[in-house]
């Protein structure tokens, strides 16, 4: 029965590559990515080896302590956890539920997060391999550690379902998670400079997580290595004990959820007419106050305006040394708030149908949408052309960086209308969390957008070049003449955008129709 | 049955030699009939037999491989606008702007088609109270019920009074007594000239509610014409079941016969 269900998820991840082959080259770059993550921290553990084995300790146990926390909580957030077998469609079934349980957990590792974690976790005996039996230990060691970052994943997102399971909360979450990511940078940045007083305090903080379900299984060939067999054996059942407790409350957590399946819960909140009243009621109009809705309401629209606020954070941490970088960040956020709507058919699904049976214009859907954007991206991208010159008190190119800035952002939106009528990815589906995308279509995603962002830079050339221009000869003239051409060349490409991306829109709608129908 | 004179009325619709495959599998092999300008048409098949695919041809949603569709004798392939003007289209497994409310939508609905905000505001309030939506209409969509998803969904079909109404499974989920409503609200549209199709696959009740009738399976064409044509003596449900294959299986599952 176990390999009956492990069969299963493998059909339905190859099932997944029929429907569309660009799930599977997604899949592919995306495994590739993870094994040159792996392969460079086994390479790491492979010179583990020579250092004394208090150290090996201390960065193996850490290490293993985060990855199972991040199983732990990251689902959480991210909803990142594979529900293709979902324990709820098995309500029905007659499997004894340890059965099921055990099916379920294993089928963890079919995937690519899942393998990776196991090969990597596993691989540490490559650290402990100068001595046979710390060798052995480390290599059961790992794979009792996968296993318990899978059953841990297991148990918070089964314990939790009643809080997660609820739009609202889905909805914060999804946007609330992003902000950690994007700031992974300068988190991590932060922490490698404390490294040297964290190396006083580690050894007392790695003693306690060796002692916790997180590091438990990860200090076994510490201990071996030291020669303590009385602490290592003590260690391991702690460890298993741990592992079944675990098991245990997520079985039951498990088996209670199907007993009882949650009642959608439906807000019985009361919205007005909201951005219709006061929108002009043509389709123009329709178009923009229903996407300005969709900016508030539909997290995948939030992630970007999340990003507004963090990105000067980010730029800040790297331009400590120089803060005249500060200044690149009217442009980049020109430019990024421009291809929020670079997927907007696909973030539409199959919802688009109503554009194409009402027969909407594609000019009219793509002013629409732009202006939606416009809404929030023009005052932003102000903003940030602006404050910063006075910032690091270059107030003399002002001009020039407002012209580049608005260039970005017009011109971007005048490609994302083209783009989001020609291309269409699997974006996460309506409903569902920022981060659900469906295999591999992160990849896909970022070899368009690189393009896109190629085609930028070309975009950019000449305001760029009468910015240099202004800085090698202290000429303001050329400053004013940067923003002149950047805001005239971006106002062209925005209407010639929209142009024809509204031609194409008009004669691939039901193209575009079966597209999305693939990726819902 | 013959097309090479067609009447002199113009049909609401008419279809000649539709076909769409989806790589190896044919989903609607040539199709060509013709739905009577006033007649509540009935399409019937089993699943998957192609019912959708030929109406997302004939709506404008799913671009044909082979063949035409007119809508009032446009050309919906050549003239997209003015035949999508033409018609109301309930389609069947498509998703809503189901972060608007209720409300938001038909008015969506309304503003895309170039409609002045006075006659969508007004016709929106009916079309709710009407389907029993009226105090629904200020919740977002996305916490209907699916019954309640499938009228909001009518409501954005109805709002610019088309004179032919395409609805592809408009009962499914649907409770029985909105159900008799959107009956009620079809019949009175087609006595007042509309035209009316829906496909289903509740044989009843197409037989008491529809006039004229059409049967596909497998892609195909078996039978059109008035229901009491295409039935016959017998019921339109056996005539089905005869046309799309027969019983013929009765003895299957004789472990079923639990004491």
């Amino acid at each position: 029965m176990v390999a009956h269900l492990l069969g299963l998820k493998l059909l339905l991840l190859r099932n997944s590559f029929r429907r569309s082959p660009w799930q599977l080259v997604g899949v592919g770059i995306g495994a590739l990515y993870g094994l040159g993550v792996v392969v460079s921290l086994i390479a790491g553990m492979v010179f583990l080896a020579d250092v004394e084995p208090e150290t090996v300790n201390l960065v193996l146990v850490s290490a293993v302590s985060l990855i199972t926390l991040g199983w732990a909580v990251i689902p959480l957030v991210a909803f990142g956890v594979d529900l293709t077998l979902d324990p709820a469609r098995f309500t029905t079934f007659r499997i004894p539920r340890p059965t099921l349980a055990t099916g379920l957990l294993l089928s963890g590792f079919i995937g690519v997060p899942g393998i990776l974690t196991l090969v990597l976790l596993a691989s540490q005996f490559l650290a402990w391999r100068r001595d046979p039996a710390t060798l052995l230990a480390a290599l059961g060691g790992g794979v009792l550690a996968a296993l318990m970052a899978l059953a841990l994943a297991r148990l918070t997102t089964t314990s939790m379902t009643r809080v997660t399971g609820s739009r609202k909360f889905r909805d914060i979450a999804g946007i609330v998670a992003v902000v950690p990511l994007i700031l992974l940078g300068p988190i991590i940045a932060t922490a490698a400079n404390g490294l040297e007083s964290a190396l006083s305090w580690a050894p007392r903080v790695v003693g306690v997580l060796g002692f916790t379900p997180l590091g438990v299984f990860a200090a076994l060939p510490g201990d071996v290595a030291a020669g303590h067999w009385m602490l290592g054996a003590l260690r391991l059942l702690l460890g298993l004990a741990y592992l079944g407790i675990v098991l245990w409350a997520w079985e039951r957590g498990l088996h209670k959820s199907m007993e009882n399946p949650m009642a959608p819960r439906t807000s019985s909140k009361a919205v007005g007419m909201g951005a219709f009243s006061f929108f002009p009621s043509t389709p123009v109009g329709a178009v923009a106050a229903r996407c300005l809705t969709y900016w508030l309401k539909d997290p995948r629209y939030a992630a970007s305006i999340v990003i507004v606020p963090l990105m000067p954070v980010l730029i800040w941490f790297i331009a400590r040394n120089d803060p005249q970088i500060m200044l690149i960040l009217g442009p980049l956020l020109g430019i990024l708030m421009a291809f929020a709507i670079s997927a907007d058919v696909s973030y539409d699904s199959t919802a688009f149908s109503l554009h194409v049976l009402t027969g909407v214009s594609g000019v009219a859907d793509r002013t629409g949408r732009v202006i939606a954007c416009g809404v929030f991206a023009v005052p932003v991208t102000l903003l940030a052309a602006i404050l910063p010159p006075v910032f690091v008190d270059r107030v003399e190119l002002m001009p020039a960086v407002l012209g580049i800035s608005l260039c970005g952002l017009l011109a971007g939106l005048g490609v994302s209308s083209v783009a989001s009528a020609r291309f269409t990815y699997s974006v996460p589906l309506p409903g569902d969390s920022p981060f659900k995308t469906p295999p591999g279509a992160g990849a896909r995603l970022a070899l368009v957008q690189l393009a896109t962002f190629a085609i930028m830079a070309v975009l950019l050339l000449p305001a760029i070049g009468l910015l240099v221009a202004q800085v090698l000869t202290g000429e303001m003239l050329f400053g004013w003449l940067a923003l002149a051409v950047g805001v005239a060349e971006g106002a062209v490409l925005l209407l010639v955008g929209i142009r024809v991306g509204g031609r194409w829109l008009d004669r691939r709608m039901p193209e575009l129709m079966q597209a999305v129908m693939v990726n819902r | 049955m013959s097309y090479s004179n067609p009447e002199p009325v113009i049909p609401a619709l008419s279809m000649r030699s539709l076909g769409k495959r989806f790589g190896e599998k044919v989903a609607v092999n040539g199709i060509g009939l013709d739905v009577p300008s006033g007649s509540f048409f009935g399409l019937v098949g089993p699943n998957g037999a192609g019912k959708t695919t030929a109406l997302s041809m004939a709506t404008g949603l799913l671009r044909p491989d082979a063949g035409q569709v007119w809508v009032h004798g446009i050309d919906v392939w050549a003239e997209p606008l003015r035949a999508k003007a033409a018609m109301g289209v309930l389609a069947d497994g498509v998703r809503l702007f189901d972060r608007l409310s209720g409300k938001q939508l038909v008015t969506y609905s309304g503003l895309l088609r170039g409609m002045d905000r006075a006659t969508v505001e007004e016709r929106t309030d009916d079309l709710l109270r009407v389907l029993d939506l009226e105090d629904a209409g200020s919740k977002l969509v996305v916490d209907y019920s699916a019954g309640m998803t499938k009228k909001i969904a009518l409501a954005t079909a109805l709002i610019h009074s088309p004179r032919l109404l395409v609805l592809d499974e408009p009962f499914e989920a649907v409770d029985p007594v909105s159900a008799a409503n959107i009956r009620n609200i079809l019949a009175d549209y087609v006595t007042h000239g509309g035209t009316v199709i829906v496909s289903s696959h509740v044989m009843d009740l197409v037989q008491r509610m529809c006039s004229h009738v059409a049967v596909i399976a497998q892609g195909n064409l078996l039978a059109v014409g008035t229901v009491d044509e295409v039935r016959g003596e017998t019921t339109l449900e056996e005539r089905f079941v005869e046309l799309v294959g027969g019983p013929g299986h009765n003895e299957g599952l004789s472990w079923l016969h639990t004491s």
